[in-house]
């Protein structure tokens, strides 16, 4: 039993305080203005204010701290990735994850897990490969494995895929974690606000307020705010707000659903997923099996569930796992990803000075949550984008210099 | 002491089957139509789970699955809810999440410690030091979970249904069979799901009010019976609502997908607890469990009991339980006003004090906490204030709860209704309800019985007007006078133990430190405190959640608000949602002739393709060897049916291949064949294939394997915003295609079809349609494996016959199939490539080194503004050939190895084989450009180790092509 829990018995009152102040009053000015308080957005306002003293700081939030797809992804953490570029950010990424807890002095349940993205087609195996050879040569734990590694990491998996998709191999990434997903934007929030940061919930931008190209300030529910830069994280609103400050992106909204199973005796000790099948699956510490698959084909602009991705889902899962026919699925849920066409983020500055935009998080945004606040701090702070996120700049589209992350980000999350 | 009752009129159970059953290791019986809980309580059974946190003794809490306190394992059916689930014979029942058992459980201490472990103590602990992270993690998970997965269990296959009505009403009590009754009389098919096992609902249990309950639901009953249109389905739970009224009922068996024209909710309202210190005892229920076990399982679920009450059917519930032999000790009004019913003084009239402006303080525990042993009664008033120094203690071995009720809404949520806290009945009801989705009774607002048969009516009435039947309502609805939910059945102690949220342990002040540590909304409530996100998703625990959490901010609840909900009403098993699992799996016509020929099959996409053809003594290996010699040196068969084949027709056929393919179709010759590239807009290679002029317009193509689908639908939907002249036509599955390939391939074709196939007659590159073995066939001079070589195009239906034909022709020249792995090979030593193996999803025609294939001068073309852009560009890399010295002896190289200048990686291999014709690696790679030149070397590093490579000209093979024309051999 830690000693920091016998307080709680030895004090007859409850002795934590407020993670996060109310602030009755907007201010009439901040030095900067955060869109968002998920992750990414507290993140960012947490390394302002602890990297580059700057205090001066609000974040509005439409809804409530991490209730976007902070709260509603499936918190898979990894860097395997494909490009160069993208393998340095996400590994940059881990690094900060694995002290977090720590930093925070909260408990974030970072579980490293090991990773396997199994595949089922040559043509998998490839890619497979192709990750395995470029993470490698970054310096990031990742590995071609064959069935009897897989089998040893889960004897209960069907190889076979119920005959359907036998399994050839695996990319195997033993950095690969799952964290508590609220804690995440909970810890950032507290930290922020610790150092001068406000938090203000339940205020919506309505406008921004742009003037010979340069942000002037914004107009919310609660009132007027001027302010020199404005960093909007926004995910699945981001086309929302770029349209106030006129801005192209070639964002695209399509719906990403998830769900979990009751709680149930905890088996699985991986991470696992199946782009053949479009399944990824892991097991929280409260024994719920939680799962996703690829994202909805289409454009749709909301967070309501369909019964036909439950139903996709479950047949492919009980294609890996025939025994789990009794167990039970107790809640499904949506979140909207904003994605791109080369499948990686949008970061940096843009052509209205002072307008921010980390966006682009399609289905991997979670994981670079401590990267993008930081990189995104140091861009705010010195209006200099970060080098780790020159190649994630907007302008990449019009200048046809992709990222091209497909093969690594378009299931496995 | 709970035990089985003398007959009671209605009881669902059958007498005359008595099952034998086990639990916890000790034997029971009870009767067909008991559930799990109700046969326990009926042998006088009180524990019978431990909560999931504290491991707290548990017995039954709601009857009705709005609780998981029975939880229960049947080998490999694990989560069975003990309240709901209907007793088998033999079943050998273990409570889940023990650990020794139920009586013994070792866990239960952490009762004991729950000081150390308030609402969110992991966020608090057990990260630092470092080191221990992992250990505690253990401990954890250890800990967590309910029921175990059995890893023999067989994979259930449940098949699923599909139906439609005009009117689904949800839940058939008084509400929801009024409303049946009113949208079939105005002539709508209407289906009436229920879970329970039995029909009426309330109706069915609750006996005390001033109508005969009974003769009512028999009234309505036979009403139905003699309604065609109303079909009755029972222990059929409405799991969610989907866009356009379409509801997934989920039986024991299987999973039918509704779709209704329009939907009643009447499902009622929950019955929720009172907090109150160990009110989570077993013996303490809610009334309407009590009523429940009496009614439909003839049940007496105690002895001595007190009933807390701040409605009316608290009262019921005191006679009912009079009259069924149970000593109501006292009724426990929270209400200072008390009841203004005449049931007040009913129950007074039995001899039950009536303690009016009281509450429990707390409930004292049996010696070894397997029961309640008496109640604590202190005076409260109207703020709610309890004044603990008047205390009354009361014996007893059971406390009914009857202080209100939440909406059974979830479905109405998920549907979009917007609700709104209505104080006169205190809880949500709909405010503005989608179109097609209607609401009545309880989750309505509406308690009264009188009312609540008018208000189905008035649900049903609109119902079947919105899909076109009747004239809409013509009832109207009282509002209650009096409001059935108490606004805050809360009671502090200092010691805690008063349960909100029993799936998830959660006390009364877990809520108020969540609020204090500034979690003060609702959402991050939930989050912080895990309220609701238990398998009964807060069906107990959510409303109450919300009224503590508006007292602390002391804000109306209507700004409070609520979370969420989502499917599922209940869970839902994996195998009802899987269903059958149906896999499109897609064969060629000529699949019995690869496996009578010993094919090793391959996935492509949804088609099974031979790998390469297997025989006894002979390797992976030697095999596709083999298969190389042959179309290098004599004549060989490969079936390429699996090739997208696609037709456009018209006017302006040629204009269309114009203006989806990159290259230039409209010079084209009737009788001539041309590669043909495909881009997106980004300038993305995405396909290719071969296109045959066969009419001035008419055109014959092929796309890959993987491809036909994607290709065919863009192709429709790009002419439904061009409104070109043509007809598009998806034939791959129309047409058998086959390569006869090889240098002896002319001798075999010749034998089998009239037409020309000399040199002259049937030039490398031409397209003719005749006859092969008797059969119409398209054929084209195709040269992706560099040889002399037929590609054969028949209807499907014959394919089988020429494949036999050919193989008969060829006997004589020892002809033999050839698989996928020979082909890639062949292609490669001709420096051929496979669309999405040598190219990416950022790869031009440019970067594919085939800038010779991209007219960037015609009008237009889908991709023609990236590709103009893209070529003024410097280009960063591109496809080159390369090989590796015949002396190497290493690892071998493998598609995917990268090629490294010192810390960079310049290049990739997309495609590598060890060439038998050649004698070494040879291979396609994306290359930098500086480094592309031919004659350039590199290191391609495998295995960690660097090679040596050379980039070289392509074909590997035969450069010239010569073998390809092939003139006629002597």
């Amino acid at each position: 039993m830690p000693l920091r829990l016998l307080r709680f018995a030895l004090n007859g009152k409850h002795s934590e305080p407020r993670m996060f102040r109310n602030h009755d009053t907007l201010k009439s000015s901040y030095d900067a203005v955060i869109i968002g308080a998920g992750g990414h957005g507290l993140a960012a306002a947490y390394y302002l204010a602890r990297d580059h003293g700057m205090t001066n700081v609000a974040v509005l939030e439409k809804g409530y701290i991490g209730g976007g797809n902070t709260g509603r992804n499936t918190t898979i953490i990894r860097s395997n990735y494909l490009t160069p570029e993208g393998v340095e950010f996400y590994d940059a990424s881990i690094k900060l994850w694995e002290d977090l807890g720590q930093d925070f002095d909260l408990n974030l349940f970072y579980s490293k897990r090991g990773h396997f993205t199994l595949a089922h087609t040559d043509s998998a195996m490839r890619t497979m490969r192709w990750r395995a050879e470029v993470n490698k040569h970054m310096g990031v734990e990742s590995e071609v494995v064959g069935t009897k590694d897989i089998q040893d990491a889960c004897p209960q998996l069907d190889m076979t895929c119920a005959g359907h998709a036998p399994i050839l191999g695996a990319l195997y990434h033993a950095p690969g974690a799952i964290a508590r997903h609220d804690a995440v934007a909970w810890g950032y929030g507290r930290g922020a606000d610790q150092r001068g940061v406000e938090i203000h919930q339940r205020t919506e931008v309505l406008n921004i307020d742009v003037k010979g190209g340069r942000v002037q300030g914004l107009t919310t529910n609660r009132g007027y705010i001027s302010t020199p830069k404005i960093l909007c994280a926004v995910a699945g609103s981001t086309p929302r707000v770029t349209n106030m400050v006129g801005l192209r992106t070639p964002i695209i909204i399509h719906p990403l659903q998830a769900m979990v199973t009751e709680p149930i005796k905890p088996w699985l000790n991986t991470i696992l997923v199946s782009g053949s099948l479009h399944v990824y699956v892991s097991q929280s510490d409260r024994g719920e099996l939680v799962m996703g698959a690829s994202l909805d084909p289409y454009e749709v602009q909301s967070t309501r569930s369909t019964l036909d991705f439950a139903e996709g889902l479950s047949a492919h899962m009980l294609d890996m796992f025939p025994f789990l026919s009794n167990v039970k699925i107790n809640r499904q849920w949506a979140g909207m990803a904003d994605m791109t066409p080369d499948f990686a983020p949008i970061m940096g500055k843009t052509p209205v000075e002072g307008f921010y935009l980390d966006a682009g998080w399609g289905t991997w945004g979670f994981k670079a949550t401590p990267i993008s606040g930081k990189t995104m701090s140091y861009t705010l702070a010195n209006d200099r984008d970060h080098d780790l996120i020159k190649s994630f700049r907007l302008s990449r589209f019009a200048e046809y210099e992709l990222t091209g992350e497909k093969g690594a980000a378009s299931v496995g999350h | 002491m709970s035990k089985r009752l003398p007959q009671v009129s209605g009881e669902w159970i059958d007498r005359s089957q008595p099952i034998a059953f086990r639990f916890e290791g000790r034997d029971y019986s009870g009767f067909v139509g008991d559930t799990i809980s109700s046969a326990l309580m009926a042998c006088g059974v009180k524990v019978m789970g431990r909560s999931f946190k504290y491991h707290r003794t548990r017995g039954v809490l709601s009857m009705a699955n709005h609780d998981v306190n029975v939880m229960v394992q049947d080998g490999a059916r694990l989560n069975m809810r003990g309240d709901v689930t209907p007793l088998e014979a033999g079943m050998d029942l273990r409570a889940v999440n023990t650990f020794g058992g139920l009586a013994k459980d070792k866990a239960r201490i952490l009762d004991y410690l729950s000081a150390f472990l308030p609402v969110g103590f992991y966020y608090k602990a057990f990260h630092s030091p470092k080191f221990l992270v992992h250990a505690w993690e253990k401990l954890f998970r250890a800990l967590t979970g309910l029921g175990r997965v059995d890893f023999n269990a067989p994979r259930i296959k449940t098949p699923k249904q599909y139906d439609f009505t005009d009117v689904l009403v949800i839940g058939s009590g008084p509400s929801g069979l009024s409303a049946a009754i009113s949208a079939a009389n105005a002539g709508a098919k209407v289906v009436v799901v229920d879970e329970q096992a039995g029909v009426g609902g309330w109706l069915g249990y609750n006996r005390g009010g001033q109508h005969d309950s009974s003769a009512i639901l028999q009234g309505l009953l036979k009403t139905i019976a003699a309604q065609p249109n109303i079909d009755v389905r029972l222990s059929t739970i409405a799991s969610g609502y989907y866009a356009d009224h379409w509801v997934p009922l989920v039986d024991a068996k299987r999973m039918t997908k509704m779709r209704a024209r329009a939907v009643v909710v009447a499902s009622g309202a929950y019955d929720q607890p009172a907090v109150f210190r160990n009110n989570d005892l077993p013996g303490i229920m809610m009334a309407s469990a009590a009523q429940r076990l009496i009614y439909r399982y003839a049940v007496q679920p105690a002895s001595e009991v007190v009933v807390l009450a701040a409605n009316t059917e608290g009262y019921r519930t005191a006679v009912n339980l009079h009259n069924h032999g149970v000593k109501v000790v006292a009724l426990v009004d929270l209400r200072p006003e008390g009841e203004s019913t005449p049931y007040a003084g009913a129950v007074a009239a039995l001899g039950i004090d009536i303690l009016v402006g009281h509450c429990i303080y707390e409930a004292t525990p049996t010696s070894n906490n397997d029961g309640v042993r008496a109640a604590v009664i202190c005076p409260r008033n109207a703020e709610g204030v309890v004044d603990t120094t008047v205390q009354s203690v009361l014996a007893c071995d059971g406390i009914f709860m009857s202080v209100g009720w939440a909406p059974a809404a979830p479905l109405l949520y998920q549907a979009g209704t917007r609700m709104r806290y209505a104080t006169h009945v205190h809880q949500f009801v709909p405010d503005v309800l989608p179109a097609g989705v209607f609401a009545a009774g309880r989750v309505n607002g509406v308690y009264d019985l009188t009312q609540k048969l008018k208000d189905g009516e008035r649900a049903g009435q609109a119902a079947a007007a919105h899909v076109g039947l009747g004239s809409g309502p013509s009832v109207s609805v009282a509002p209650e006078a009096v409001s059935p939910s108490h606004p805050y059945p809360f009671v502090d102690h200092p010691n805690g133990k008063n349960f909100v949220d029993f799936d998830e342990d959660l006390q009364l002040k877990d809520f108020y430190n969540a609020a204090q540590e500034g979690f003060d909304n609702i959402e991050l409530m939930k989050r912080f405190t895990t309220v609701g996100m238990g398998p009964s998703q807060g069906k107990h625990s959510n409303m109450n959640a919300i009224r503590v959490l508006a007292k602390i901010t002391q804000k109306p609840i209507q700004e409070v608000g609520t979370t969420t909900a989502r499917p599922f009403f209940h869970p839902v098993p994996l195998s009802h949602l899987a269903g059958r699992s149906f896999y499109p799996e897609r064969l060629t016509p000529l699949q019995s002739r690869h496996e009578s020929a010993g094919a090793v099959f391959m996935q492509a996409g949804a088609w099974l393709r031979p790998e390469y053809y297997g025989a006894a003594g002979v390797t992976r290996e030697g095999a596709i060897a083999a298969e190389v010699q042959a179309v290098r040196t004599g004549v060989a068969l490969i079936d390429v049916g699996t090739l997208g084949k696609m037709e456009v027709f018209g006017p302006d056929a040629g204009e269309f291949l114009e203006r989806i393919y990159v290259g230039r179709y409209s010079n084209m010759k009737v009788g001539a064949t041309r590669y043909a590239v495909m881009v997106d807009e980004a300038g993305v290679v995405i396909d290719d294939g071969v296109v045959a002029k066969l009419g001035d317009n008419h055109f014959y193509f092929t796309t890959t394997t993987t491809g036909s689908a994607t290709v065919y639908r863009e192709m429709t939907r790009l002419n439904t915003q061009w409104g070109l002249n043509v007809g598009i036509v998806n034939v791959t599955g129309s047409f058998a295609g086959m390569n006869l390939a090889g240098p002896l391939s002319r001798k075999v074709l010749a034998a089998l079809t009239s037409m020309d196939v000399s040199e002259a007659g049937f030039p490398y590159l031409a397209v003719r349609e005749g006859d092969v073995a008797g059969v119409p066939a398209r054929l084209m001079r195709v040269g992706f494996i560099g040889e002399l070589g037929y590609e054969i195009h028949i209807p499907a239906t014959y394919a089988a016959h020429v494949w036999d034909e050919i193989m008969k022709a060829g006997a004589g020249f020892n002809i033999r199939p050839f698989g996928v792995e020979a082909q890639r090979l062949l292609r490669l030593e001709k420096g051929h490539i496979i669309v999405s193996q040598d190219t990416d999803g950022l790869t031009s025609p440019f970067d594919a080194a085939m800038s010779w294939a991209v007219k960037l001068d015609k009008p237009f073309f889908v991709g023609q503004r990236s590709l103009k852009i893209l070529n003024e560009k410097a280009r960063k890399q591109v496809l080159v050939g390369f090989a590796v010295p015949g002396s190497y002896r290493g690892p071998a190289l493998k598609e995917s190895h990268l090629v490294i200048d010192g810390q960079r990686i310049i290049g990739r291999i997309t495609s590598v084989a060890f060439s038998e014709s050649l004698g070494h690696f040879i291979g396609l790679m994306f290359i930098e450009m500086a480094q592309s030149a031919v004659g350039s070397h590199c290191k391609i590093r495998v295995d960690g180790k660097l090679v040596e490579a050379t980039v070289v000209k392509t074909p590997f093979y035969d450069p010239e092509g010569a073998r390809q024309k092939l003139e006629e051999s002597a």
